[in-house]
């Protein structure tokens, strides 16, 4: 029946185009957003999955995400490497700073400030140059796609040229120079990002009474994390994280304070939509057009559970190719868009399953229609013209 | 099942035995008893025709007969089965396994080839496709088909080379019983004509029935028996059309 089942739905061209465009156009749809959707949300704190080597994250009790910085008392380090179970513990500032462009105009940046003594927090990739050459006065790292981007010197005539080691440039109407360049994960805001030394960075921001944005805490070997959180909260009254607390809140931080997850589930529920409308709606007509000829196979001794497993496969096929259509489209697009541009596009395999669950459920419950009328169909209809 | 015992018992000569078939379909006022107890033999190796005006209920006769429909009340016995006595499921493999039809309008699957359309009784009963069509080939031949026939799809074949490939497909199974709707009425009569004779040659046979419901006068010739139908009664079985008494109702 399966070989009857496919004649059946191929040989129906026009409709079996039909039934798949629509899903394909809702799986490329779905995952292409949800893709999007995983993007933005890495890059929420993309700073934390840089910062690979830390454990624990200690801030100030009122921070909510990693963007939200609140400064505490550059003693507070010590205060840390004070308590039990500490290996080692380490300064970090972050903030925004202007950068002046060659014409006058001002960028802002992410600027870093790495401790000056093991440039603990550093990018995860080097580019160009060391990261030690950080140690030079007023040497700055830059991240490579500000450096061709936001930070390139526009020329007269129009054309960016890209800041490259050695070249100066003004941060906070400070004098500093380009050591080297490095890559980062892209960021929420965007912004380029400076690494510097935190002593530096002091430099670059006077007028800020308080520096220290993070202490950034290795635990010793063999430590419960969550109880070396708790122990440096009782000693020092700040908060305590590990690596993995502060992404889920920053990400639930972005997921509940912007209108970012609307969006998303907004362009999702079109997808869906489109592929009921489209794909359940001329699976259901394919069904009825041969409404006549499974009555006849009923008439000849087709079982309703064969007749079932008939449309089941139909469904199944369609949301098979479109499904694979999709998904392959919105990868396609997705190495197209992120080789080119800024936009976020993550594929994690959670995704395929999402969307493969999205297109089953429009082909089942389409098919569950079609089931319902094969189903229910009198075999005496046969002989009715 | 004592129908298959070669021939000898009275339930083998014996295809179909209703007594005082009754089906009404709707109820109140809308209620349209469509037989009204109808009582008929149709024996084994013939074919008996059944003739009557529009609306007398000879298709409905039939589909009960084949199981496609369930009677409301009397007795209908096929090859000594019971429909009433089985289950859905069992009724539908039973019609897998004993019923060939053949209907007015063909209905075959567009999208299967000739020998795929002969095919999927077999295809039903659980051969595999292949086997089911090599099959298929074998008696397409004998209603005249040739290689390139076999291979095209039925939108390419005339009626009459489509009622052929419905005929074969009534056959290939080598069912117990054929039941036909009115299968010349979409042919003109010269077609209708050759049509009538292929069923007649390849459908009769040992121990198998063949019911052909018509409003054709031109092919009675064909008939072993004539059964004629009135207002959801059988009223006269003769065995030729000379025999025939004329109806109250005329038919068409
Ligand atoms: N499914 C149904 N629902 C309601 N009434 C029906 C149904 N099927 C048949 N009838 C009615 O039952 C009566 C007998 O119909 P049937 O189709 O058996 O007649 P017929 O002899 O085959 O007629 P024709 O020669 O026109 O095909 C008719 O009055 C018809 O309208
Ligand atoms: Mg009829």
């Amino acid at each position: 029946m399966n070989f009857i089942a496919l004649k059946m739905l191929f040989g129906d061209r026009a409709k079996y185009l039909g039934i798949v465009i629509g899903l394909t156009f809702a799986s490329l749809l779905i995952t292409q957003q949800s893709a999007i959707f995983a993007g933005m949300m890495t890059r929420t704190f993309s700073f934390l999955s840089d910062v690979a080597l830390p454990d624990i994250w200690v801030v100030d009790p009122q921070v909510k995400y990693i963007d939200d910085i609140r400064p505490m008392q550059d003693t507070e380090v010590l205060r840390v490497r004070g308590v039990e179970g500490v290996q080692w513990a380490v300064p970090l500032y972050k903030g925004s700073l202007a950068m002046r462009r060659t014409d006058g105009t001002y960028q802002s940046c992410v600027v870093i400030g790495l401790d000056d003594e093991t440039l603990m927090g550093g990018p995860p990739t080097m580019v160009i140059g060391k990261l030690s050459d950080l140690r030079r006065s007023g040497g700055v790292i830059v991240d490579a796609t500000g450096a061709a981007g936001k930070l390139a010197h526009i020329q007269p005539d129009g054309t960016r040229v890209s800041l490259k080691v050695g070249d100066e440039m003004e941060i906070n109407d400070n004098h500093s120079v380009v050591v080297g360049i490095c890559k980062v994960t892209q960021t929420f805001q965007a912004n380029p990002v400076i690494y510097t030394t935190y002593s530096s960075a002091t430099s670059f921001a006077p007028s800020q009474r308080l520096l220290l944005s993070f202490v950034t805490v290795k635990a010793k070997p063999g430590q419960d994390l969550n109880a070396l959180c708790r122990r440096i909260e009782k000693a020092t009254g700040l908060r305590a994280y590990t690596r993995d607390e502060f992404k889920m809140v920053t990400f639930l931080y972005y997921l509940q304070y912007t209108g970012m997850p609307i969006n998303f589930l907004t362009a999702v529920a079109l997808g869906f939509l489109v592929g009921v409308a489209i794909s359940g709606q001329t699976f259901y007509n394919f069904t009825l057009d041969n409404l006549r000829y499974f009555g006849t196979l009923k008439a000849m001794g087709a079982k309703n559970g064969m007749l079932l497993r008939m449309i089941l496969l139909q469904a199944l096929v369609v949301g098979g190719v479109g499904y694979g259509l999709g998904v392959g489209a919105a990868s396609a697009w997705g190495m197209l868009i992120s080789g080119r541009t800024q936009l976020a596009f993550r594929l994690p395999w959670h995704l395929l399953v999402v969307s493969a669950v999205a297109v089953l459920v429009i082909c089942l419950s389409s098919a569950a229609l079609s089931i319902h009328k094969v189903m229910k169909l009198e075999p005496a209809v046969v002989f009715r013209s | 099942m004592s129908a298959t015992i070669n021939g000898t018992t009275q339930e083998a000569r014996v295809a179909v035995n209703c007594k005082e078939l009754t089906k009404t379909f709707g109820t109140g006022n809308a209620a349209v008893k469509a037989l009204r107890g109808v009582n008929l033999e149709v024996r084994s190796g013939e074919l008996l025709m059944l003739v009557g005006p529009s609306g007398c209920g000879k298709t409905t006769l039939i589909s009960v007969i084949a199981g496609v429909l369930r009677r409301d009340e009397g007795d209908c016995k096929i090859f000594d089965q019971d429909y009433n006595r089985m289950s859905e499921d069992d009724t539908t493999e039973f019609r897998g396994v004993n019923i060939g039809f053949v209907f007015q309008a063909f209905n075959l699957i567009p999208s299967l080839t000739t020998a795929e359309n002969v095919g999927t009784p077999l295809i039903i009963n659980g051969m595999k496709p292949r086997a089911a069509v090599s099959k298929a080939r074998e008696i397409l031949v004998q209603v005249g088909f040739d290689e390139r026939m076999m291979s095209s799809l039925p939108t390419d074949l005339s009626g009459g080379q489509q009622q052929r490939v419905a005929i074969a497909r009534a056959l290939v199974h080598q069912p117990r019983l054929i039941v036909c709707d009115e299968p010349t009425s979409a042919l003109d009569g010269e077609t209708g004509h050759k049509i009538m004779e292929l069923l007649h040659t390849l459908g009769r046979g040992e121990g198998r029935a063949l019911v052909v419901v018509t409003h054709d006068s031109r092919i009675y010739e064909f008939a072993d028996r004539i059964a004629a139908m009135e207002d959801g009664r059988i009223t006269q079985v003769v065995d030729s059309a000379s025999q025939l008494k004329p109806m109250q109702k005329k038919t068409d």
